[in-house]
């Protein structure tokens, strides 16, 4: 072993010995580190996963969904314009949806709603969600009850229940044949929701939102990218989750510095001029400090990380279920897909690790220059 | 046993740890997931525009679909949805709807 | 061994409160001797040791050491002016040839006795077991084995500077340089230092003690004594 490195193992040891006499006040420290780097890092991975999770789930969503908005709100389409849509050119398929929410006062949950064309679902009964048949306690075969809006109940009998894998996007709905969802909601037989339209190329798209428009003013036609950006831009950096917890952490750090910056304690330079007196020179002192900073924040960072991963992607982020629940009943159970991004990853090490570790060298730095025969004299 | 040994070596641990989230995590994201197919399966078949993260509110069910007044059409008195509300941010574009003017969007081609 | 020639070492040069610690002193110190300065507090022995002992540049004059080996500097056959060399040879002089005995011990609080022996030898990067054995070595020698593992905190004065002595035997130094050595001890420990101080003679080291402690200046065991005043030698050395 070079004498390089066994002296960089020495002053390990020492730089340990010397964490390890603060065992109370270092351990703590350690673990508000730790737990800093493992919010930070389980909302990193969280919200990458999340977005992927989007990208590749909505990958076959509508390539344009027209709504109707009447005085700001939206309204029924005409299933006439899905005819006029249809004859536009490059149009491959344009499929009225008809969907809608539904409250249960009874389990307090929002439940979307939603007709099925599925012929083998026949009139009478419906197919539900994975969470919604966990907040209603039913299971095959049972009778569900929905008021409809004439207020007499339409009973439905349960035909089946959604796999659990696909809870990400139809935890809470209920599909029901489309005679049973206009009786449910009084729709007018000659209006949906909205038009679903797909096209052969993609790149049209936008030309025909704007030809839809044209034609219907009150259309309101959404497309497929525009889809996909949205969920980018709630799991962006700017997105209210990722600033509300991201400036928690960023406030911890800055407390830690300044902690660590503002100076070290008399007995620290104290310390440091008795090494310096007994032959350490600048630079060894510095790597002390460099190993000091190092080992904690190196520790802190890797554990942080290494248990964000489990929280987020073996137990999916319980922490953060409280936060996106908020007060709704109707909460997904999903496991996410691990997405771990090197480049946020390297930026999390640069704000968790540098930072700390300057903070730790530069006030050694300032002690670590005096004349090694301070000690003697003080 | 050194104490530099016993730190190093749970520092190799972490860093192991650490490593096989790496190479796990990119393992996991090249095979086509089960949980992601039987998604997209129901988004093709049922044209879902949506993924079911917050169920409270329609601008939180669905807030690819939001439109600019959405969130005072739940009812006038109605609070704003804590906290799923502050944490979904208004679609980018509701900032520039080509809805409103006829051409089209120079922003996404 | 060791020539002072005409040193002076003023702190805060050019400012209001500069001080002069030591004036002009030329002084010779003998290769295996021990070598004692005497003077009331505040008379410059430690600033003098300070500048023998490589710790500080004197102001003016210079300092020759004979026989020194460093690393990186050509094998000083004759006298080796230290007052003129960088830095970094002046620290690794330093290392190689003094071990210091200071006044306060300067142990670091909280860590082993055997640790505090070992830091001297740390930046070094020798091979860590045999830097373990030779601490294990001088512990046992003065006693205090069994307070190897224990922080320094629990030990009582005297061991303390036990310890304090093991670790400036560490680096196996030519010269041992000990500052008031005796203030902080019984008359019991002093007489027991200084039988120490005689087997270190023994062993050929060069011994140099800065005290006002009549029993270190009057001991049988001491070669030549210094008095100093205000910084400046007075009387005549005696040998």
């Amino acid at each position: 072993m070079p004498g390089t490195l066994r002296r960089t193992r020495s002053i390990l040891d020492f730089a340990l010995a010397s964490l390890l006499r603060r065992k109370g006040r270092n351990a703590a420290l350690l673990g508000v580190y730790t737990l800093v780097v493992f919010v930070a890092a389980s909302l990193v991975f969280f919200t990458q996963a999340v977005k992927r999770e989007a990208h590749q789930v909505l990958a076959d969503a509508p390539g344009l969904v027209v709504q109707r908005t009447l005085a700001g709100r939206q309204d029924l389409v005409p299933l006439a314009w899905a005819d006029w849509v249809r004859g536009l050119r490059g149009v491959r398929s344009v499929r009225p949806r008809w969907w809608g929410y539904y409250y249960d006062g009874a389990f307090g949950a929002n439940f979307t709603v939603q007709a099925s064309e599925d012929a083998a679902l026949p009139a009478g009964s419906a197919r539900i969600g994975a969470g919604a048949a966990r907040i209603l306690r039913v299971k095959e075969g049972d009778l569900i009850t929905l008021r409809g809006h004439d207020n007499l109940p339409l009973l439905l009998t349960v035909q089946g229940i959604l796999s659990s894998d696909s809870e990400l996007v139809a935890s809470d709905l209920l599909l029901l044949p489309r005679e049973d969802f206009q009786t449910l909601f009084g729709l007018p037989p000659d209006q949906a929701t909205d038009l679903a339209v797909d096209v052969a190329n993609p790149r049209e798209l936008p030309t025909l939102a704007a030809k839809i428009a044209e034609r219907y003013p009150e259309a309101r036609p959404i497309l497929h990218s525009e889809i996909l950006r949205t969920y980018d831009a709630i799991f962006d950096w700017r997105g209210g989750l990722l600033v509300a917890v991201l400036m928690i952490a960023v406030l911890c750090f800055a407390i830690f510095a300044w902690d660590r910056a503002a100076g070290l304690s008399a007995e620290e330079r104290r310390e440091i001029g008795i090494l310096k007196s007994i032959g350490w020179e600048t630079s060894d002192v510095l790597l002390l400090k460099l190993l000091e900073g190092l080992a904690v924040s190196l520790t802190a960072f890797l554990s942080g990380c290494v248990l964000a991963y489990g929280h987020v992607f073996l137990f999916s982020a319980p922490l953060f279920e409280g936060a996106l629940k908020g007060w709704s009943v109707l909460y997904p159970r999903y496991r996410l897909v691990p997405v771990v991004d090197g480049y946020q990853l390297s930026l999390l090490f640069l704000l968790a690790v540098v930072p700390y570790t300057a903070a730790t060298l530069i006030p050694g730095w300032r002690a670590a220059t005096v004349d090694p025969d301070a000690a003697m004299r003080s | 046993m050194r104490r530099s040994d016993l730190f190093l070596g749970l520092l190799a641990l972490q860093l192991g740890l650490f490593l096989a989230m790496l190479v796990y995590a990119r393992r996991a994201g090249r095979g086509v997931d089960p949980g992601v197919a039987e998604c997209r399966r129901w988004v093709a078949e049922l044209r879902l525009t949506d993924l079911c993260l917050f169920t409270e509110a329609r601008y939180t069910r669905n807030p690819a679909l939001a439109d600019l007044h959405t969130p005072f059409q739940d009812h006038p008195t109605a609070l704003e949805h804590f906290p799923s509300g502050t944490l979904v941010a208004p679609p980018p574009h509701l900032t520039s709807p080509h809805a409103w003017h006829p051409a089209p969007n120079p922003k996404h081609p | 061994m060791i020539e002072v020639a005409n040193v002076t070492k003023t702190y805060h040069a050019g400012r209001p409160n500069a001080y002069t610690a030591v004036d002009g002193v030329s002084l010779a110190i003998e290769r295996g001797r021990l070598t004692v300065l005497k003077g009331p507090s505040g008379s410059g022995k430690t600033t003098l040791l300070s500048l023998v002992g490589c710790m500080a540049r004197p102001s003016s004059g210079r300092i020759h050491l004979r026989g020194v080996k460093a690393a990186g500097l050509p094998a000083a056959g004759g006298a080796l002016e230290i007052t003129s060399l960088p830095e970094r040879f002046l620290t690794e002089i330093r290392r190689a040839t003094f071990g210091f005995i200071f006044q306060h011990f300067n142990l670091i609080k909280g860590v082993s006795t055997l640790e505090n022996v070992m830091l001297p030898a740390y930046p070094l990067g020798g091979d860590p077991a045999a830097l373990r054995r030779r601490a294990g070595e001088l512990l046992e020698r003065f006693g205090l084995s069994r307070h190897a593992r224990e922080p320094i905190d629990r030990l009582s004065g005297g061991e303390l500077q036990r310890v304090a002595i093991a670790r400036a035997l560490v680096n196996d130094p030519a010269v041992l340089i000990a500052d008031e050595p005796t203030a902080h001890l019984d008359s019991h420990l002093s007489e027991a230092f200084m039988a120490l101080m005689g087997t270190f003679k023994e062993g050929g080291r060069t011994l140099l003690i800065a005290s006002h402690d009549p029993l270190v200046y009057d001991s049988p065991l001491v070669d030549a004594t210094h008095e100093l005043r205000d910084g400046r030698l007075c009387g005549k050395a005696s040998a």
